[in-house]
């Protein structure tokens, strides 16, 4: 266990290694650092002091380590545009962008888990049918636009729900439960083949044969199988929400850090861009990290490897 | 000794005439059974000729502006006309004639962007798959890295850097949603790879080239166009997000997610404006779903139900 | 001697989309307490099928039908789920094939011992944990108590075989099916369990049925046997009379393709059974193993054939039963004229 735990810490070091130097990389390459943020009808000696005060003049793997050297030590740096450290900006946002993406998941995980099940229990009965509805449509829809027609249907017709900002928990329904749905497909299609797949399975006639009722079957037995991907998937789509929350955040004008996100990059404020994307790999790394840990748990296959 | 004719009269009545189908004729079979198969197949289709017929289709230039016709509700609104089947934006172009057009923006951006993702996740799934090992520990970890970058945002960032063209938008979601080819893939190739007439081939003597493009490609044609239908339908997605974000295809050209985008102010009181695009992303998506899910169902011996 | 299991009549019919495969075709056997009936047959015979029929464990796919299903007195094909989960657990046990797969792999083997007893009985989870190593000790698996911690994927094949017998014994039942519980294990292993089966069954004076397709296993373990061929029980008999006097031609067959100590002379050549099973699918009549037969008659195809007892305990399915068949009496072995 304890070795297994160190290969997947080493990994995941590895990995916010080298997505912190990707994503550096990309925007440092995506265009002239200097002119973005000497701003629109700046002169050549504009751009030029603008390239060196900010170091762009030197070779980019010295940039890098700088950078990443101060951002180990919580330095990310100043916005050019508001002159704040970039470090309190996220701290500030996080918590409505964190909010949002672990109620979506919630939801998502509440809805999906025990659909999930039950079109596995019964397969091609009613409940299959609405399961796979749901989630060839969740799959389908832009949650953006789901976004936009539930502002429409329950902010403006029935006006039961506040359209915009993160006051109060019912400013979150409407984001949580278009984010929630995008992830809903993956984890619910995932619990019913697993479902099924383990149903089919030696061990469950075993446990039968040996008398174990249903309810004992199914929740001791199969879904502690089943749900052993299932936890993984759930790491990977909150990531992915995260990530993702910048069009739902647009959308519902919640001040968090897609938000931010999106502001940033319309104003060329490149470092807060780059913090936020480290800050999100680095979430995502994590939430891969601990899910490996919760499935060794779970798994006693992989614990002793 | 007898032998099993079908129509002796000793011999019937054993279970012999039984004809099993041929692996053909199944598929061909559950083909025709496969609602969600033939739904989607209809969809695609009738969405493909309607881009390859848009002149013929559309009523109206979708570039033409006329102020004095700006906002006209569609036809089943009591102030709609049939000359404007479904109304006009706020710069009085035809509705429908954009949609007709914008499905051209989306097809092209969704193949193009999967041909990208295509190329690159079959090379790195394949060598990984194939050669297994170091190679494979090293293109999982370049998958790992790639799912650890929040695919929206740095797409945002690299186009607004970039400058947001149609060409780069393809080319920035093409390198970006290459994962899902390269993990199926390499699981795939894999599996193949351990098949004895593999082996066989390599213990022939047979070039690395030739068994990867002789015996194990043609084996992964299945899972390419599977992946790849769903890929385009992601890919349309993130296109529509990008353009709703304003960090996409840039106007006037009538991209689905710039409609919406350009008609979420207006949505409180015309909301036909953000519904109509995104119904159509979502036929056009769904469509692709049904069809990528149904060919695996089809394709795959222990397919759903 | 007291029946345990009757069985009259078993239908399984599985539904495919190429038709309705009749995989168990009205099978009937009883089995009595301490004795050990043998289904013998190729795969694909119905033979694991009609002990997944009686135990209520088949597959979706799968429907079964039967005129008496009886165990201990107890109709079983009116029990609903709650009922043969009961039976099940405390009356009836079954060890499968496939030891590698048939263990929860999350779960520690001591976990899996204890929760069918404590479903069962009130027990204390001390209790049963005793009641556990002692099954253990008793399938002959020493240091007991620590491999109660330890989970499948660490034990050997052969171990989680005796793990699955000593889960079986843990209700105390009084009847086991074995389907092919040696199959998947090492010859040296096999031997082992077989021997292991046998002294536990003599010893809790169970009722089993053990399932196999190796006929040198049916020799040392069955009292009785049952000939299966395509469903049907085609012939039975005790184990003397269906080694030394096969009658139906599908056991003369099998009998011929197996070496006897004494009687296969060095260099004879082994028999084998020309032909092809028929799948029995569609509608069926006459003998199934008519194709294969080197002694078909044209009214082999006439109609169902009967299960002809000769007397009770011997019957056999075949259009040669007209012929009359003496009982063996003694040490003297009566070879009677069948043509």
């Amino acid at each position: 266990m304890l070795i297994y735990t160190l290969k997947r810490l080493g990994l995941a070091v590895l990995v916010t290694v080298s997505v912190s130097f990707v994503s550096f990389m990309l925007i440092r390459v995506s265009g002239d650092p200097a002119i973005a943020l000497a701003g629109e009808g700046a002169s050549q000696e504009e751009i030029e002091f603008v390239r060196v005060q900010y170091g762009f003049d030197r070779p980019l793997i010295v940039q890098y380590i700088e950078w990443a050297g101060r951002a180990l030590h919580g330095d990310l740096g100043e916005s050019p545009y508001l002159n704040q450290p970039v470090a309190g900006m996220l701290k500030e946002r996080m918590g409505v962008t964190m909010t949002l993406g672990v109620s979506a998941l919630t939801f998502a995980m509440v809805l999906s888990i025990p659909l999930g099940v039950l079109a596995a229990i019964r397969p091609n009965t009613w409940i299959d049918r609405i399961a796979l509805a749901i989630s060839v449509m969740g799959q389908a829809m832009p949650s953006f636009w789901f976004g936009l027609i539930m502002i429409i249907f329950f902010g403006v017709h029935l006006r039961w729900l506040p359209i915009s900002g993160s006051d109060t928990w019912k400013h979150f329904l409407m984001p949580t439960v278009a984010l929630g749905y995008y992830a809903t497909p993956a984890i619910m299609r995932l619990v019913r083949s697993g479902m099924l797949e383990v149903l089919a399975s030696d061990h469950i006639r075993t446990a039968r044969a040996k008398g174990l009722r249903w309810p004992k079957i199914l929740f001791k037995h199969a879904l502690r199988n089943a749900i052993i991907p299932v936890v993984a998937v759930a790491a990977v789509q909150l990531g992915f929400m995260l990530g993702g929350s910048i069009v739902i955040e647009s959308v519902f004008a919640l001040n968090g850090l897609g938000n931010l996100a999106w502001v940033s990059i319309a104003r060329s404020d490149l470092p807060v861009v780059q913090a936020i994307v480290l800050m999100l790999a680095i979430i995502y790394v994590f939430l891969t990290f601990v899910s490996d840990l919760i499935n060794a748990f779970l798994d006693p296959r992989i614990r002793n490897v | 000794m007898t032998q099993a004719t079908s129509n002796n009269k000793f011999d019937s009545g054993l279970g012999l005439d039984v004809v099993f189908p041929s692996p053909r004729q199944i598929m061909r079979q559950r083909m025709i059974h496969h609602k969600g198969f033939i739904v989607g197949g209809v969809m695609v289709l009738l969405i493909f000729l309607m881009a390859i017929f848009a002149p013929a289709i559309a009523p109206h230039d979708p570039f033409h502006q006329d102020l004095s016709i700006r906002m006209i509700p569609p036809v089943w609104n009591e102030n709609g006309t049939w000359n404007y089947p479904l109304g006009t934006d706020n710069l009085g172009r035809d509705y429908l004639s954009r949609l007709v057009y914008g499905c051209r923006i989306s097809l092209l951006i969704g193949f193009s962007c999967m041909m990208i993702a295509a190329v690159i996740g079959a090379i790195l799934g394949l060598t990984a798959g194939y050669f297994g090992g170091t190679v494979d520990m090293v293109v999982s970890f370049i998958i790992t890295v790639r799912l650890a970058l929040p695919a929206v945002l740095v797409a945002i960032a690299v186009v607004a850097l970039i400058g947001g063209s149609m060409k780069i938008v393809i080319l920035v979601l093409g390198c970006l949603i290459w994962d899902r080819f390269a993990v199926i893939l390499r699981a795939t190739t894999k599996q193949i790879r351990a098949i004895d007439y593999v082996q066989a081939a390599q213990a022939a003597g047979c070039s690395v080239l030739r068994v990867i493009v002789l015996e194990i490609m043609p084996n992964l044609f299945n899972s390419i166009v599977i992946v790849a239908t769903l890929e385009i339908g992601r890919a349309i997605l993130l296109e529509a997000a990008l353009s709703f974000l304003g960090m996409g295809v840039q106007p006037p050209t009538p991209s689905w997610g710039l409609m919406i985008s350009e008609g979420k102010d207006l949505m409180l009181f015309n909301p036909y404006l953000v519904t109509i695009p995104g119904v159509a992303l979502f036929i056009l998506v769904l469509g692709m779903n049904l069809f990528g899910d149904g060919l695996r169902d089809v394709t795959s011996p222990e397919g759903r139900s | 001697m007291t029946t345990l299991l009757e069985v009259q009549e078993l239908n399984v019919d599985l539904h495919l989309p190429a038709g309705t495969l009749h995989a168990v075709r009205g099978v009937s056997f009883n089995v009595q307490k301490g004795e050990t009936l043998s289904l013998v047959g190729e795969s694909g015979c119905g033979k694991s099928m009609t002990a997944l029929a009686v135990m209520d464990l088949l597959p979706r796919a799968a429907t079964r039908n039967a005129k008496i299903l009886k165990f201990e007195g107890q109709d079983l094909i009116s029990a609903d789920e709650n009922a043969m989960a009961t039976i099940r657990g405390s009356g009836m046990a079954m060890i499968f094939q496939e030891p590698m797969t048939s263990l929860d792999p999350c779960y520690t083997v001591g976990n899996q011992l204890v929760e069918a007893i404590r479903e069962h009985q009130s027990m204390t989870l001390k209790e049963a944990r005793e009641r556990a190593v002692f099954l253990l000790e008793k399938v002959g698996i020493t240091g007991s108590s620590s491999r109660l911690k330890q989970y499948p994927h660490q034990l050997s094949g052969g171990l989680r075989q005796r793990i699955m017998i000593a889960m079986g014994l843990m209700c105390g039942p009084s009847f086991i099916i074995a389907d092919e519980p040696t199959t998947a294990l090492d010859v040296t292993i096999q031997a082992q369990i077989l021997a292991l089966l046998k002294s536990i069954q003599k010893e809790f004076n169970m009722g089993l049925i053990l399932i196999t397709h190796d006929l040198g296993v049916v020799a040392r373990m069955a009292d009785r046997v049952a000939v299966m061929y395509c469903g049907q029980i085609v012939e039975t008999g005790n184990i003397r009379e269906i080694f030394e006097n096969p009658l139906h031609p599908y056991t003369k067959g099998l009998m011929e393709c197996i070496p006897i100590p004494g009687k296969t002379k060095p260099g004879q050549e082994l028999g084998s059974i020309p032909g092809i099973v028929p799948t029995p699918i569609g509608d069926l009549w006459g003998c199934s193993f008519r194709n294969r037969c080197n002694l078909s008659e044209p009214r082999c195809a006439d109609k169902d054939m009967p299960l002809t007892e000769l007397w009770p305990g011997r019957a056999y399915r075949c259009v040669t039963a007209f012929n009359k068949v003496e009982p063996l009496s003694g040490e003297e072995l009566v070879c009677p004229k069948m043509y």
